[in-house]
């Protein structure tokens, strides 16, 4: 005999059951969607030559490296800046007004539009510096974006270090610089490279951002030099998706830069979960 | 930079107190650092409003033009609704713009050849001048709109002040025209309940499955389930907007125009949907760590009591979880507004007034990015751009200040 409020239970839980399993299926339905279609694309042509035929034939060559160079140019800027930022915070600041009021700020940069990072980005850096439409003023607004992301998590791992390595340290008579250097950092380490990792999968997707500050239509010379504009796969899916001569014959070719957005972001995900799991295991044992 | 090359460079003396100065140094760099977000958004705040404001100052008229009448015409000022309906011929009277019972004439530099001829204008144009100062000075019906440069000094006409968008108008107008001529129309009320409606919409349709996501994970599933669907969302989190947009367009956009049997499946319902989907991660994530964070002893107390996992769910666990659950709403609410991209490419982007969520809406930040290309440098559309920027950080900051404040008492 199952009394009403048992009954109830079931239904409410089977219910919830269901409505979980319908969003993992849409998501996974996007994924495989996107996989399924793109992978015919995916060819070594794809990978290594630049577009034809109005960009309905050819590769991706050159969003491939533009993309590249601004996972780069954003994340020397950001990396180090923020890795800084987040042990000043951390290690030195006392709880008080001050600190809660950068906390503040860098998760409202974290709020922060991607459009509007775009606008701030071409009023300062494309027309108030004059770099003009640039990968330097594309990776300084990609920069600005990523940085509450490797700031926070930079953070985090700081706070996994135990005080005790810290009071350890301070007690042998080593200096809170030294400390931090020798002891903090290195235990962070891994987890700070997680955050460096999951922002490459940031910055590589984000269009926003560099629609007026770098993105280039169509360019099929790689840069010489970081004045100049590129081509960068999150944009290039954009214009093939809705603005090419030919939408309809340009499918296949938008389905594989789908992919390659989608692996990226795959991979680096992997790759930072493996880093996690292999450190903490280590770090157990 | 500099802070990688304090932290790796050695000091090059042994000497006690260069160390020091040069640790001091280091930790200076650091400390320095830590400013750089704050800089930022102060940068953000400087840049966006500097150019936002310039909207409200700049004359709504195209850029070189005037407008004029004969000096014998009472009208001296036309506000910019009036004078988009005169030229669209829904005004014709002087007198519905305070002036004389008497039909509006309009006149353009085009029309000049129907009132003089070839020679009176000259071959070379150079007598135009001089022809449009006759034609003002002698038709006191005629509104005439033409390019400055052709206006001579001792001018036999009238110009009619053309004010600026006041920040009433700007937000309360309901035509975005940006670029119209002669008189550009700057309301933002349609795009700004594009992007509420759009944005809420998303949520309504989020809200009931991520919650049921997060009690299912929190509460019901088994570890290994747990272990294995937070990761997929986490993955789902890092797909770019811009994947998620080809996908709507693709799938989505036939989808809600092959249901609802419309014209074009491009419409706010197929943004909320994509959007939905985008906010689910957030959604899910917030709410299960609120979920989770209810203590122990009271779930066990109302288990105790005889209440079914269920009850205990609803009547112990929801009421403790729900700050937290709002702010995953508001913070999801605050990603679907600032979303463009994927917004931009299912939307149809028709800045009309939102009456249903089966018609095609424009959102804040799909009018920048498909609007900020082609608006010169500096003018009167670039600056209206940038008052949306300003908008759009003000809406985005508030709700953010509002989650904010909200778990630091809840922290509390």
């Amino acid at each position: 005999m199952v009394s009403k409020k048992h009954l109830n239970q079931t239904v409410a839980f089977w219910l919830f059951r269901a409505m979980s399993l319908f969003v993992v299926l849409t998501l996974v339905a996007i994924l495989y969607f996107i996989v399924s279609r793109g992978i015919s694309a995916i060819n070594w042509d794809f990978i290594t030559k630049g577009p034809e035929q109005g960009m309905v034939k050819g590769g991706i060559f050159p969003a491939i490296v533009g993309t590249l160079c601004l996972i780069v140019g954003s994340l020397i800027f950001a990396f180090p800046i923020g890795v800084s930022s987040a042990i000043y915070m951390h290690e030195y600041m006392k709880e008080g007004r001050l600190k809660s009021f950068l906390q503040l700020m860098t998760n409202n940069l974290a709020g922060v539009p991607s459009i509007v990072f775009g606008l701030f980005g071409m009023a300062l850096f494309v027309n108030k510096m004059k770099f003009g439409d640039s990968i330097l003023a594309g990776s300084l607004t990609l920069g600005l974006l990523a940085l509450p992301v490797i700031i926070r998590t930079t953070e985090e791992a700081l706070k996994a270090v135990d005080n005790s390595f810290r009071l350890a340290s301070f007690a042998m008579g080593a200096s809170k610089l030294y400390t931090i250097k020798k002891i903090v950092l290195p235990i962070a380490m891994p987890d700070i490279i997680t955050g460096l990792i999951l922002s490459i999968g940031r910055v590589s997707g984000e269009t926003a951002p560099i629609l007026f500050t770098v993105a280039a239509y169509f360019l099929p010379r790689l840069p010489h030099s970081w004045y100049d504009q590129v081509m960068a796969l999150p944009y290039h899916l954009y214009v093939l998706a809705t603005s090419g001569t030919n939408i309809e014959e340009a499918r296949p070719v938008a389905f594989g830069t789908a992919l390659v957005l989608i692996l990226i972001v795959l991979i680096t995900n992997l790759f930072a979960n493996g880093i996690r799991a292999y450190y903490n295991n280590k770090y157990k044992k | 930079m500099l802070g990688y090359w304090a932290y790796n460079v050695q000091p090059l003396f042994k000497n006690k107190s260069v160390k020091k100065v040069f640790e001091v140094f280091q930790v200076g760099v650091l400390a320095t650092s830590s400013f750089i977000t704050s800089i930022t958004v102060l940068l953000i705040i400087f840049f966006l409003f500097k150019e936002g404001v310039n909207t409200f100052r700049k004359s709504l008229l195209e850029d070189g033009y005037v407008l004029s009448v004969s000096k014998s015409n009472p009208v001296s000022e036309i506000s910019p609704l009036d004078i988009k309906d005169i030229f669209d011929q829904k005004i014709t009277n002087w007198k519905q713009v305070g002036g004389n019972d008497d039909s509006i004439q309009l006149f353009s530099v085009d029309d000049l050849p129907k009132y003089y001829t070839e020679a009176q204008i000259g071959t070379e144009l150079e007598y135009i001048g001089t022809c449009l100062n006759n034609y003002v000075a002698t038709h006191p019906r005629a509104l005439a709109y033409f390019p400055q440069k052709k206006h001579l000094e001792n001018f036999a006409g009238k110009l009619i002040k053309v004010g600026s968008v006041g920040v009433y108008e700007f937000i309360k107008g309901k035509e975005w025209l940006p670029t119209a001529k002669p008189v550009a129309q700057l309301g933002i009320l349609p795009l700004l309940l594009g992007t509420l409606w759009v944005s809420l919409g998303a949520i309504l349709l989020a809200l009931p499955f991520g919650l049921a996501t997060a009690i299912f994970m929190a509460e019901i599933a088994h570890p290994t389930a747990r272990k294995v669907l937070r990761p997929v969302i986490e993955l789902l989190a890092g797909i770019p907007s811009v994947v998620y947009g080809f996908f709507g367009l693709i799938v989505i956009v036939p989808f809600v125009q092959s249901v609802f049997r419309l014209d074009v499946g491009e419409t706010a319902l197929s943004g909320s949907i994509i959007l939905a989907i985008m906010a689910l991660p957030t959604i899910i994530s917030i709410a299960e760590d609120a979920i989770r964070n209810v203590p122990k002893n009271m779930r066990e107390a109302s288990l105790a009591m005889g209440a079914t996992q269920w009850q205990t769910i609803q009547k112990v666990v929801m009421p403790y979880a729900r700050s937290g659950i709002m702010t995953a709403v508001v913070l999801g609410i605050g990603r679907a507004v600032g979303e463009t991209m994927a917004v931009l490419m299912v939307t149809g982007n028709a800045a009309n007034m939102p009456h249903t969520f089966l018609q095609p809406v424009r959102t804040i930040p799909a009018t920048i990015a498909a609007e900020l290309g082609e608006a010169s440098n500096g003018g009167l559309h670039y600056s209206a751009l940038f008052a949306l920027g300003c908008i759009l950080f003000l809406l985005t900051m508030a709700l953010n200040l509002y989650v904010q404040l909200r778990l630091k008492k809840a922290y509390k």
